[in-house]
């Protein structure tokens, strides 16, 4: 059972971590907490396939949608479980989530990552899309009116530690696959497609795989999302929230799983910190200081933060340079 | 019968606009090899110049042939300069960069001039100037021919042969393909590609303000988003045609356009916006160079 001692450990820390902020923060600011672990499992899955393996998909929300439906519809249609293990069966669905959106992660994987660059990103584009406009049509799952009354968690601890355990398992699936020799498939078909290939790997299996995982835990994503807002519609997955995770994985650098995490509690943060300044300017300033910012940082900082390097590795070469 | 002509003639009108667009993404791709997600808000920001000015010229109320004409040369002037603007300062610093940067400084800009839109427009929809009366110029075996659809035709055809003329018969047209084929080759023979650049999004943008003052004209509600949706289906039209390539973008927008059209006469309307992603899913996957494109080789 060794390879379970990182994992458990990290969930102990963040459990404690949970307790303090259980009593230290008001609902506002831990419903925004709830958000940003939300959008870290949606970053980190998004690096896997913008960031390691080099391709380019602006598709997420689609994913996310699907697993979010699948949750919400679960919950509050099947009941397999006694009230008592509640914690069990939202774990079930969240799982079944994740497999749904994976299993549509491979059919528009299958065709679509035979493309490149800015094909792949319009296609997956049209793909979300396809997805949010047949929600839309879809009666039996509220259609544009939405999905409202599913349950969630009972207190803030409980959903807390309910999203660490995905997020941990999140962090060290990924972490693993990319120090396994699938993970070096995936950065060989980042770095050179070619030479991939002539080297012996099958880089359209690669890109798929990739794809899939990833959308698996953008599905599971969706599904917290469902249990933490207990409303959701169409509109929540359009084509902005894609952007929205490209946009953390971009800032948090392409590559980088801690680069990643770290973004999406600035992305997820920022426009809430921001809040007074719409209230003194009187308009709405967010989104374009937003949009700027993501500018610059192309401009200036093309590689995010923390480049393809982890926190970690950043920290030491700083205390390095000051020892 | 009557009516399915009357839905070919609107689509034709619908896919004429897309087309203007279409050029605009087309011509961008064809130099730089990067899609300018901007050019749907350049779009936008072209109704809103029309619609301030048509409202600081006194003329909203006036419709007439010289108000289609003032608001088109201002609704060309102002996107012009944007799109020289985002040239010069989003896109030339990341010359040298890779694909990906590019294309998220793109989507950059392009949320920038929504949310920016959003905030000095307002976020709430505007009614477009009244640029022309909507009368039956003829009328054929009960076929209406409206005077919306003629203006949009006539003007979308006077500028794409426009924009033919100034791709092969002129001297900077010959620079402009010589970009579009080699540009360090083109550099070596006395083109300066950075002009070129520059002059390509000049074109392209005035092409997208046209568009936006015959959109207005037919559909007179503008609002800060209005682009988003009409920029992707300009865009599918212009992968359709095969991108790059200035004939097929008009080819594949007349595509969409009559197709979008039968989609909401004979199926249901909540599909349009799905249909403009099938169409290029089916395309990028069986036929990725387009109709009208040509297949290039990788070379190692």
């Amino acid at each position: 059972m060794k390879f379970l001692k990182a994992p458990l450990l990290t969930l102990l820390i963040l459990s404690v971590v949970g307790l303090v902020f259980d009593f230290a923060l008001d609902a506002y600011f831990q419903l925004i907490l709830l958000y940003a672990l939300v959008n870290c499992l949606l970053s980190m899955s998004l690096n896997l396939v913008n960031g390691y393996t080099g391709q380019f998909s602006l598709g997420h929300a689609g994913f996310m949608a699907i697993g979010a439906y699948f949750a919400a519809y679960a919950n509050t249609k099947w009941d397999i479980l006694p009230p008592a293990l509640n914690a069990l069966e939202f774990f079930i669905y969240c799982t079944g989530a994740g497999l749904f959106a994976a299993v549509a992660g491979l059919l528009v994987g299958l065709p679509s990552l035979r493309l490149k660059g800015d094909y792949l990103a319009i296609v997956t584009l049209g793909f979300g899309e396809i997805i949010r406009v047949t929600l839309l049509n879809m009666d039996f799952l509220g259609g544009p009116r939405g999905y409202s009354n599913i349950p969630g968690f009972s207190s803030f601890l409980f959903s807390f530690i309910f999203a660490c355990v995905w997020l941990t398992i999140c962090f060290f699936t990924i972490w693993r696959v990319m120090h396994s020799t699938y993970g070096r498939g995936f950065l060989s078909v980042r770095e050179d497609e070619i030479a991939a290939e002539a080297m012996g790997i099958n880089t359209t299996r690669m890109k798929v795989r990739a794809f899939v995982l990833s959308s698996f835990f953008a599905g599971v994503a969706g599904a917290l999302f469902a249990h933490f807002t207990k409303f959701i519609s169409p509109s929540s997955f359009t084509f902005l929230q894609s952007v929205n995770v490209v946009i953390m994985v971009v800032l948090g650098g392409m590559g980088s799983m801690t680069g990643s995490i770290v973004a999406a509690f600035i992305i997820t943060i920022l426009p809430e910190a921001l809040r007074p300044l719409q209230d003194l300017t009187g308009v709405d300033l967010r989104m374009v200081i937003y949009s700027l910012s993501l500018i610059l940082v192309m401009i200036l900082r093309p590689k995010g933060l923390f480049g393809d390097q982890e926190i970690t590795a950043v920290w030491r070469k700083y205390a390095r340079r000051n020892s | 019968m009557q009516d399915f002509i009357q839905h070919i003639i609107n689509g034709i009108s619908l896919g004429s606009i897309y087309a203007l667009i279409a050029l605009g993404y087309t011509m961008v791709y064809g130099i730089l090899k990067m899609i300018n997600f901007a050019h749907s808000d350049v779009y936008m920001v072209g109704a809103f110049a029309a619609y301030y000015v048509a409202r600081f010229l006194g003329i909203e109320n006036n419709p007439g042939f010289s108000t289609l004409i003032t608001l088109l040369l201002f609704s060309m002037l102002s996107c012009a300069i944007l799109g020289l603007a985002i040239e010069r300062f989003a896109y030339r610093p990341l010359r040298k960069a890779p694909k990906l940067n590019i294309l998220i400084t793109a989507i950059g800009v392009s949320l920038f001039l929504e949310y920016g839109g959003q905030v000095v427009f307002g976020a709430d929809p505007k009614v477009f100037p009244e640029v022309m009366k909507d009368f039956v110029l003829f009328n054929i075996a009960d076929v209406e021919l409206k005077s919306f659809d003629v203006t949009v035709l006539l003007v979308s055809l006077i500028a794409m042969l426009g924009l033919q003329f100034l791709i092969f018969k002129t001297k900077l047209g010959r620079a402009m393909r010589a970009v579009s084929a080699n540009s360090s080759v083109a550099s070596l023979l006395g083109v300066n590609p950075d002009r070129i650049i520059t002059f390509t999004f000049i074109v392209g943008s005035a092409l997208a303000g046209i568009g936006s003052v015959l959109v207005g004209m037919k559909y007179p509600k503008i609002d800060p988003l209005m682009g988003m949706m009409i920029g992707l289906k300009a865009f599918v039209a212009a992968v359709l045609g095969g991108i790059g390539n200035v004939g097929g973008a008009v080819l594949g927008a007349l595509i969409m356009g009559l197709s979008e059209e039968m989609v909401v006469a004979y199926l249901s309307s909540t599909y349009r916006d799905a249909l403009a992603f099938g169409i290029l899913i089916v395309i990028l996957i069986f036929k990725p160079a387009g109709l009208l494109g040509k297949y290039s080789v990788e070379k190692v």
